[in-house]
């Protein structure tokens, strides 16, 4: 990791540096006065070390747990990972249907970067509510529905695609990505 | 032909110059993510602050949460305030870069 501190002022253009001797051509002009170490991925990530995170996943599943290791890739490890799954229970008479959600405790989970959707600070104030319209329920049942819904949106999105490429649209990903 | 292509370097300046500024990040799962625009690094993985998702019933898994980090890879959009963008030094720079594109190629 690399051993400066966003709070480090950034290298002094046009003063003395070891470089100088050999003729080193001179670095490239900064855009802004803030420090360049500011925009990496090291310092993006080291504010959200040790923190509770939601980690939404390019499959859809969405974890929970405690960002205690990364690198430059966005490889993560997660400590006490909770695996939270939603669904909407189906009922044609209800405009608003209702939300469930569950949870299951994983433990520790290194996850590959390229599987990295978003990850997200989680603010513990609100941390104990339920979102809004959403009640906890029982595991087996929300996975159950999580994954009937999940499959018909699937069969949805492969008609549409389907039905896209026979018009000469290919699109990016395919509906490789879901939520 | 001209490589019209930014480098990243180039984009990467260019997000820059909006930090501190609302935008709209839109993702290849079409979920949209309105946040203050507060780092981009050299994979434009962008880091939003308070946060608002624009159809939350729809994705209620983010209502907890105050700032994400997006992995680049998976942005479709990001949606610019018109007032924060400086059309005419954007076209200067983007025409310079093409002219270096061109003049590499030969």
């Amino acid at each position: 990791m690399e051993h400066l501190s966003i709070h480090d002022p950034p290298p002094q253009p046009g003063g003395p540096h070891p470089g100088a001797m050999m003729n080193a051509p001179p670095p490239p002009p900064q855009a802004q006065q803030l420090p360049p170490q500011m925009f990496t991925t090291a310092a993006q990530l080291l504010d959200l070390t040790d923190k509770k995170l939601l980690l939404v996943l390019r499959d859809g599943r969405k974890l929970i747990g405690i960002l205690r290791s990364w690198d430059q890739f966005a490889n993560l490890v997660l400590q006490s990972t909770v695996e939270r799954v939603f669904a909407t229970v189906p009922d044609p008479r209800d405009p608003h249907r209702r939300g469930l959600f569950a949870d299951k405790l994983h433990g520790i989970f290194l996850v590959r970067g390229e599987n990295v959707l978003l990850l997200g600070e989680i603010d513990l104030d609100k941390d104990d509510d339920p979102p809004v319209g959403f009640e906890k329920a029982e595991f087996g049942l929300v996975e159950k529905l999580a994954n009937e819904q999940k499959a018909a949106e699937k069969t949805k999105e492969t008609k549409r695609i389907k039905k896209l490429a026979a018009l000469g649209f290919e699109g990016e990903n395919m509906g490789e990505i879901l939520l | 032909m001209p490589d019209l292509t930014w480098t990243i370097g180039k984009r990467m300046a260019f997000f820059k110059t909006l930090i501190d500024h609302e935008v709209t990040v839109e993702l290849k799962n079409d979920i949209q993510i309105r946040g203050t625009l507060k780092s981009v690094d050299q994979y434009l993985n962008i880091k939003l602050d308070d946060i608002q998702v624009v159809d939350e019933l729809k994705y209620p898994h983010l209502s907890s949460v105050k700032n994400v980090f997006i992995r680049g890879s998976v942005v479709r959009y990001v949606h610019l305030p018109a007032a924060a963008v400086d059309v005419p030094l954007l076209e200067d720079a983007t025409r310079r870069e093409a002219a270096n594109q061109a003049g590499k190629g030969k």
